[in-house]
């Protein structure tokens, strides 16, 4: 059953893409939908219908909101530190924790981290992520704990776990 | 009107990616001409996919930019991360004035448990 419901969603993602209903392209996008749900179709994350909820969808939107401010300040503090002539950068890789449990919202978190103001995550080992930061502010864990990991966390707490 | 922003976030989105661009060739090491990488290009790159969408109205153009926005939003972060753990496992240092590094003083610790 699960399976049926991911089949019918890539084909939908397939007709969204060509969009079109000639024949040829609906057989080819069946074929190709289950031949990838035949090989990947076990790796499919598992907690990702619990989103339909609607409590939770809100905080997904919640979620979307503040990650799409932080993106642009992201780009804007990198452009100043890349057009500025004495370039003030301060870089090195920090370790931080984090208290999500579940895969998808760590995948989520560290996604996030990476495309937000001057971080980067290198790797995650269970609950420690290593995350490159172009301008270090301050040498203690948990202060940078709490710069980085906590402006998501909260809010991915609420959605995923 | 919608030609106008299209046009208007295809020349912002350009500009970032100008921004990124430069970045990957002015800074010191690959973690950070990363950093300039994904960010810049990411939501420059959107921005692009964006303007077209604005450009050409909600047709077969615009769905397809659509749904890449939503691939490249996935797919860049993830590829980063991919290669800077890449890089720094294959023994790729960082630059020399970096402050910190405790990805290598934790994966030393590793290696001598191991031994």
């Amino acid at each position: 059953m699960k399976r049926f419901v991911h089949f019918l969603l890539l084909v939908g993602i397939w007709l969204l893409f060509t969009w079109s209903l000639q024949w040829q392209e609906v057989l080819v996008g069946v074929v190709v939908a289950l031949l990838a749900e035949l090989l990947l179709g076990n790796i499919f994350p598992v907690g990702a219908i619990k989103v339909l909820n609607p409590v939770r969808f809100f905080w997904l939107i919640v979620y979307g909101v503040v990650f799409t401010w932080y993106v642009i300040k992201a780009n804007f503090d990198v452009a100043y530190r890349v057009i500025n002539i004495y370039m003030p950068i301060n870089p090195g890789i920090v370790k931080v924790r984090t208290k999500l449990k579940s895969d998808m919202a760590r995948t989520f978190l560290a996604n996030s981290i990476t495309l937000t103001p001057g971080t980067l995550t290198v790797d995650l080992i269970e609950d420690k992520l290593y995350v490159h930061w172009i301008n270090i502010t301050s040498e203690d864990q948990k202060e940078e704990t709490e710069i980085i990991v906590k402006r998501f966390e909260n809010l991915l707490e609420r959605v995923f776990e | 009107m919608s030609n106008t922003i299209g046009l208007i976030l295809l020349i912002v989105g350009i500009s970032f990616d100008l921004v990124g661009t430069l970045g990957l060739v002015r800074l010191p090491d690959i973690y950070n001409r990363l950093q300039a990488a994904t960010k810049c290009v990411t939501l420059g790159t959107c921005m692009i996919l964006l303007g077209v969408v604005f450009y050409t109205g909600f047709n077969s153009s615009g769905v397809k930019a659509l749904l890449c926005i939503w691939f490249i939003l996935i797919s860049s972060p993830t590829g980063a991360h991919a290669i800077a753990r890449g890089a720094h496992r294959s023994g790729i240092r960082l630059w020399e004035q970096s402050k910190m590094d405790k990805y290598a003083d934790d994966r030393e610790g590793e290696a001598i448990k191991q031994e």
